[in-house]
């Protein structure tokens, strides 16, 4: 006595299957999606960009004709505009982290700190410009400066590093911790040399990822009305400098043609500093995440 | 030797400057905590007393019911459903575009990937998620706008399909991996019953795994569309600068944040009309992006189901 009929079953499952089949390749194509742009930009970017791609583009200012504009003042602004950000939004987020994971009572101050952050995280960051715009430039006196710039962007990324540091700070097992306080060390001694050290390299991961973020970003620095027209680099954090983003948004800007090769080639710049920079966090992750 | 107790040590050894270091370091940590407050504080000081100047000098009420937004001139109207309505066809272009791709990528990641495949593409994700946004303008009005043009001549240069589809890809990865984490947390059990069953693995994902996952994906899209309202460097580049209320998306228009990159990049006479409307716009911004943040947050809390 035959109870299944595997040959209406195989028929009834066909359909079915072909169904499954079919659909897994329409995922996976829209998997590609990505993918595919991504090698589309790059390779129609770089084609533009070939030709003006050389030594002149890197050493020379930004300039009205095209065949002396460089790229040299926006990439020594960018610098400068780091060199604020950066141990600004360091400083900040780090003991914000180490405040939440470590210190702050459970209450609903820090419950409110912390609704705070994530909803910082979600403010468009051309909003940031006009705060920067407002409060920085106009109210502080400080211009369309390095100082105010700086100031600004360190503002918008600090959410990023608080949560990635305090997600770096949270996987040190609590094991670790215990054998500090255990052996007699104070609160401050377990975190400083114990805690921070231990969650040191997501915390760094998490800066550089936060970095090439504020590297790339343009809104804001459109807002404060950073200029793109500087033929000397900034002297100074008071002083009003250039940068990558800005340049390459001005020049996209441009009727001519041929600037749209120049916006080419300054985004090979700056997409090949990016690539290293996500290089770099890649590979400290790799190598220092510590499994406990 | 034998006068030593092991407690005297302690207490000799316990200095009055380590007990200080101990009482100050949470108080120095809570101001600099504070720091962050102070920034949502002056960020909607900002944006709330530079509007109340604004609609001390302009109507309220046209602001908030005109469609039409023409700044300059002797007699300026400010009506924002002009830009809103810009913002609006630039988004739902991309949302059109973005959830289907991404969580048909997230579904494919999650459910049908394997581990090999998977390291390789989220990567891939990653760095399409860290492209500045002004490098997306630039493909979008140097590769996509000719393209599109070359199979639909009518579209002009400056356009809201351009804008918003690539403004889509900008959040694909946003949509792709946080859809992604909301339906790998689903228990590997469920799956298992189902396909035990003898469902197939794409009857498992629509009729097990995505219900199951609803509210982190719905979550994931609407963060997204918050995102794409915010979006600033793509549309000032690719949708122009021309405010209406049309629904027409092959012509040019101007978005929100397209109007507050073009009034800050040329000169607003600082004490103008024309400089205040900027803080009224990016108000209606910010508190667009913050209720859909809100409402991602809070379909987060309310609908997770634990496994």
């Amino acid at each position: 006595m035959q109870l299944i009929d595997k040959n209406v079953i195989a028929k009834k499952r066909s359909g079915r299957l072909t169904l499954n089949n079919a659909m897994k390749w329409i995922f996976f194509l829209c998997t590609m999606v990505g993918l595919i742009v991504l090698v589309t930009l790059i390779v129609d970017t770089l084609m533009d960009a070939v030709g003006y791609l050389n030594m002149d583009f890197l050493t020379n200012f930004s300039s009205s004709r095209v065949e002396s504009a460089g790229f040299y003042g926006a990439i020594i602004g960018s610098l400068w505009l780091m060199f604020v950000t950066v141990p600004v939004a360091i400083f900040l987020s780090v003991a914000t982290a180490l405040y939440l994971e470590e210190y702050a009572p459970k209450n609903k101050v820090t419950d409110f700190i912390k609704i705070n952050i994530s909803n910082l995280a979600g403010v468009p960051s051309v909003v940031f410009g006009l705060l920067g715009l407002a409060i920085f430039v106009r109210a502080m006196a400080m211009g369309n400066s390095v100082l105010a710039a700086g100031l600004t962007l360190a503002l918008m990324i600090l959410p990023v590093i608080v949560v990635s540091s305090q997600e770096a700070i949270r996987s040190v097992p609590s094991t670790v911790r215990e054998a500090s306080i255990g052996m007699g060390a104070t609160k401050w001694q377990t975190v400083s040399r114990i805690i921070l050290p231990a969650a040191i390299p997501g915390i760094i991961t998490g800066i550089i990822l936060a970095i090439s973020r504020a590297i790339g970003e343009t809104a804001p620095l459109v807002v404060i009305g950073v200029p793109t027209t500087l033929l000397v680099t900034p002297d100074g954090f008071l002083d009003s400098f250039q940068a990558m983003p800005m340049q390459i948004y001005a020049w996209i800007k441009m009727p001519q043609e041929e600037f749209q090769y120049l916006a080419a080639a300054g985004i090979i710049v700056l997409l090949a500093i990016l690539i290293l920079m996500n290089s770099v966090a890649i590979f400290i992750r790799n190598k220092f995440s510590r499994r406990y | 030797m034998s006068n030593y107790n092991i407690q005297e040590m302690i207490q000799k050894n316990k200095s009055n400057k380590g007990a200080v270091v101990e009482k100050s370091i949470p108080v120095i940590l809570f101001l600099i905590t504070s720091v962050s407050i102070l920034a949502t504080i002056g960020i909607l000081y900002t944006l709330i007393s530079q509007s109340l100047e604004f609609f001390s000098r302009e109507s309220f009420m046209t602001f908030i019911t005109s469609a039409n937004w023409s700044p300059y001139g002797a007699e300026p109207e400010f009506g924002i459903w002009a830009l809103v309505m810009g913002t609006m066809k630039v988004v739902a272009i991309a949302t059109v575009f973005a959830v289907p791709v991404g969580l048909g990528a997230a579904i494919y990641l999650s459910e049908y990937a394997t581990e090999r495949v998977r390291k390789i593409i989220k990567p891939i994700l990653e760095v399409l998620a860290g492209i500045p946004t002004v490098v997306y303008g630039f493909f979008a009005i140097n590769f996509v706008t000719p393209v599109l043009q070359s199979i639909w001549p009518e579209i002009s240069l400056y356009n809201a399909i351009s804008a918003g589809l690539v403004v889509g890809i900008m959040i694909i990865p946003m949509i792709a991996s946080l859809s992604e984490d909301a339906m790998s947390s689903v228990p590997n059990s469920m799956r298992e019953g189902s396909l035990g069953m003898g469902a197939t693995r794409l009857e498992t994902t629509f009729k097990i795994v995505l219900p199951a996952a609803v509210s982190g994906i719905i979550a994931s899209i609407v963060l997204a569309v918050s995102r794409a309202i915010g979006e600033t460097m793509i549309v000032s580049i690719a949708a122009g600068s021309t405010p209406n209320a049309s629904l027409d998306i092959t012509s040019s228009l101007q978005t929100m944040t397209g109007f507050i990159v073009q009034i800050t990049s040329g000169d607003a006479a600082y004490g103008s009309s024309l400089y205040f409307s900027l803080f009224a716009v990016g108000m209606t911004l910010f508190v667009m992006t913050f209720t859909m943040n809100i409402i991602s947050q809070w379909i987060t809390k309310r609908y997770r189901e634990e496994y």
